[in-house]
């Protein structure tokens, strides 16, 4: 089982991390804005989470980190 | 008793580069200042030190940042135009504060000008040369033994006040060949812990930069560079009075144009007239204190430049405009004569006898 | 265990880029070589002037902020000066193929022992994108409002394929960001220019093909697409030179 976590208020909801994600399970949540006024990714199935990283792999952030 | 040995000005000051501890030297070829890269290609490998001929004078300045940077003595040397290439790299170190000695061996300008001496760097090398609000501490030496002595002056100072100082010389200080004795005292070495060496892990990183977005934070950097200006001024301001004490007519110059006006003022108090010499030695800080002085009792102060009148600025603000300040100059690559300054002695003395 | 995560040498502050800007990925991939090879405490990096002229506040190493385009020449005297440590640039294309080209071509023709970052994206981002020496032809930017014409302006500089011509330097390697397999050949590139330092081999320059949605005009996602449709067909990737691979055949 993998673990993601997000630096949620500095995500700038780029949407590179949804793009690069293989299992599709991350997207960007229109619903809600972090501190920095952006819709920052939202992780919808934590359990299809394999820890690939892809995501972080993306993310010119480093808003995710990957632990398996 | 020291040695002393016949150098020619240009070697003298290359020599007493590697005497202060210099290291790193990185240059480009350009009349009448080749002799030091010369110099630096034969002396550096021999002493593990760095001569590199750069690709160009930017190049070259911007190497002297880096090495100055990483907390070594670093220097460069080109002439005039040259110069003008290094104004931004040399904005850039004096922003950062970084200490470093830029050697100009004046040429005549503007443009390609000539390769014959000059003195018409005098604004660009006092008024700091690149943009910004800055100074660089400028130094005249007027002799082969003074290019080797303030050489090594030029690197203490600068590692004492972190920032660059500039050697404006001449052609025919450089080219000359004169006995020096290399038996200079050198200081002891500063620590700098602001240097980029590597952090080793054990410290914050430090960070060479002088940009500053933030105008309230830019106009503080600003603010504190300029009081340590002004202990520069207090401290650090070096003349040579020559028959002043009881001068009417003193004649100001630096350099070359210095060693001509001395024989005038030599020939003049032959001929009765009151005549002194001030030898500015450092052009920033301008030797005010002693301009001040001697504006007490002097009469008229003449300034023998090789340009279209430069310093004569300078010494008309020492003065307050007290005292009438004239001009005696020859420029281009022309070297005035000590017959052209006892004339413009004669006349000045005539005036103030004659009354005007 | 951690898979991935902010590499040390990444300070743990905000990126100040735009959302999707491709600087922020290769910050990261210079950071985790600097982690691996465990050269932090003896890094130097040597800053532009561009996006990225504020990348002294992001890298844990001592920094250094240099002219624009002159950051070969700044590298050159700290190595001269300090040759145990390991000295980098990170530099754009303005920086590094327009006003900086004599100071790139003459590190490479030395083969100053420092490692080359070189942010190709074919704009002037920080000035609000106007066109580089890297624009391709009829690419619109601010100062090409027509496309770019090369019978006004010329074509563009392919800096790999010059530099290959020299024999100074060790290692001309062109990469790209634009997917999770592109950033990982990116990292192993990366991580061996500064492998090559370590080694004393000599000069190593990474071409990274980098996006810029913003002055690009297009989203980040749109912005990857366009450099395999555009950039990479005029900048192939690959390896332009690697010295001691070529002396081992």
């Amino acid at each position: 089982m993998a673990k993601l976590t997000f630096k949620r208020d500095n995500c700038k909801g780029c949407g590179l991390c949804v793009d690069a994600c293989p299992k599709g399970i991350l997207e960007i949540d229109a619903e809600s804005i972090n501190l920095k006024g952006h819709h920052p990714v939202k992780l919808v199935d934590e359990e299809a989470c394999v820890g690939c990283a892809s995501c972080a792999t993306m993310c010119p952030d480093c808003i995710i980190k990957v632990e398996r | 008793m020291a040695d002393k040995v016949l150098m020619k000005g240009n070697e003298a000051l290359a020599e007493a580069a590697i005497l202060a501890g210099c290291r790193h030297y990185f240059g480009y070829p350009i009349t009448p200042q080749t002799e030091i890269a010369a110099f630096m290609a034969k002396r550096m490998p021999k002493i593990g030190g760095t001569f590199l001929q750069a690709e160009s004078e930017i190049a070259a300045i911007n190497m002297v940042y880096g090495a100055a940077a990483a907390g070594r003595r670093a220097m460069t040397s080109s002439s005039s135009p040259g110069i003008s290439l290094k104004g931004e790299g040399i904005s850039y170190i004096a922003g950062c504060d970084l200490p470093c000695l830029i050697v100009n061996v004046q040429r005549g300008g503007p443009g390609l000008g000539g390769i014959q001496p000059s003195q018409s760097d005098y604004f660009q090398a006092t008024r700091g040369g690149g943009h910004g609000d800055y100074h660089l501490i400028v130094i005249a030496p007027a002799s082969v033994q003074e290019m080797a002595e303030l050489t090594v002056k030029s690197f203490d100072l600068a590692d004492k006040y972190r920032m660059p100082v500039m050697i404006l010389a001449d052609g025919t200080i450089g080219q000359m060949m004169e006995p020096v004795s290399l038996d200079i005292h050198v200081a002891d070495p500063v620590e700098k812990p602001w240097a980029v060496t590597g952090t080793k892990k054990e410290r914050e990183h430090n960070i060479i930069n002088s940009l500053y977005l933030q105008p309230d934070k830019l106009e503080q950097v600003n603010f504190e560079r300029f009081k340590k200006y002004e202990v520069v001024k207090a401290n650090e301001q070096m003349a040579e009075e020559f028959m002043t004490d009881d001068a009417d007519v003193i004649v100001t110059a630096f350099g070359i144009a210095a060693r001509v006006a001395k024989n005038a003022v030599r020939e003049a108090r032959k001929n009765g007239i009151k005549a002194g010499l001030i030898r500015p030695i450092t052009l920033w800080p301008f030797p005010e204190k002693t301009f001040g002085k001697a504006a007490e009792h002097a009469k008229v102060i003449i300034s023998a430049e090789l340009n279209m009148g430069q310093m004569v600025e300078d010494i008309r603000l020492s003065v307050k405009d007290r005292i009438p300040v004239d001009l005696c100059i020859r420029t281009g690559g022309m070297i005035m004569s000590p017959g052209e300054v006892y004339e413009a002695i004669e006349k000045a003395d005539k005036k103030i006898k004659g009354g005007i | 265990m951690v898979v991935m995560e902010r590499p040390h040498s990444l300070v743990d502050i905000p990126l100040h880029y735009c959302p999707g800007c491709t600087h922020g990925i290769v910050h990261r991939l210079v950071a985790e070589a600097i982690d691996e090879l465990d050269i932090e405490g003896r890094t130097i990096g040597i800053a532009p002037v561009g996006c990225s002229v504020m990348a002294y506040d992001y890298f844990n190493c001592d920094m250094i902020e240099a002219a624009h385009g002159r950051a070969p020449a700044v590298a050159t005297g700290v190595k001269r000066a300090n040759p145990d440590n390991i000295v980098f640039t990170y530099q754009g294309d303005g920086d590094l193929a327009s006003i900086g080209t004599a100071e790139t071509v003459h590190a490479a023709a030395r083969n100053e022992n420092i490692t080359v970052i070189f942010i190709n994206n074919a704009i002037y981002g920080m000035t609000g994108g106007q066109m580089a020496p890297t624009s391709l032809p009829g690419q619109v930017t601010q100062t090409s409002p027509y496309g770019r014409d090369v019978k006004l302006c010329g074509y563009p500089v392919k800096i790999c394929e010059m530099l290959s011509q020299l024999e100074g330097p060790e290692y001309l390697e062109r990469v790209t960001v634009n997917s999770v397999s592109n950033v990982r050949k990116a990292k192993k590139a990366i991580k061996k220019a500064f492998q090559n330092q370590v080694e004393g081999k000599g000069f190593s320059l990474i071409e990274v093909v980098s996006s810029c949605p913003t002055n690009w005009g297009m989203s980040p996602k749109d912005a990857l697409k366009w450099i395999d449709d555009n950039m990479i067909p005029y900048y192939p990737l690959g390896v332009y030179k690697d010295r001691s691979k070529e002396a081992e055949a």
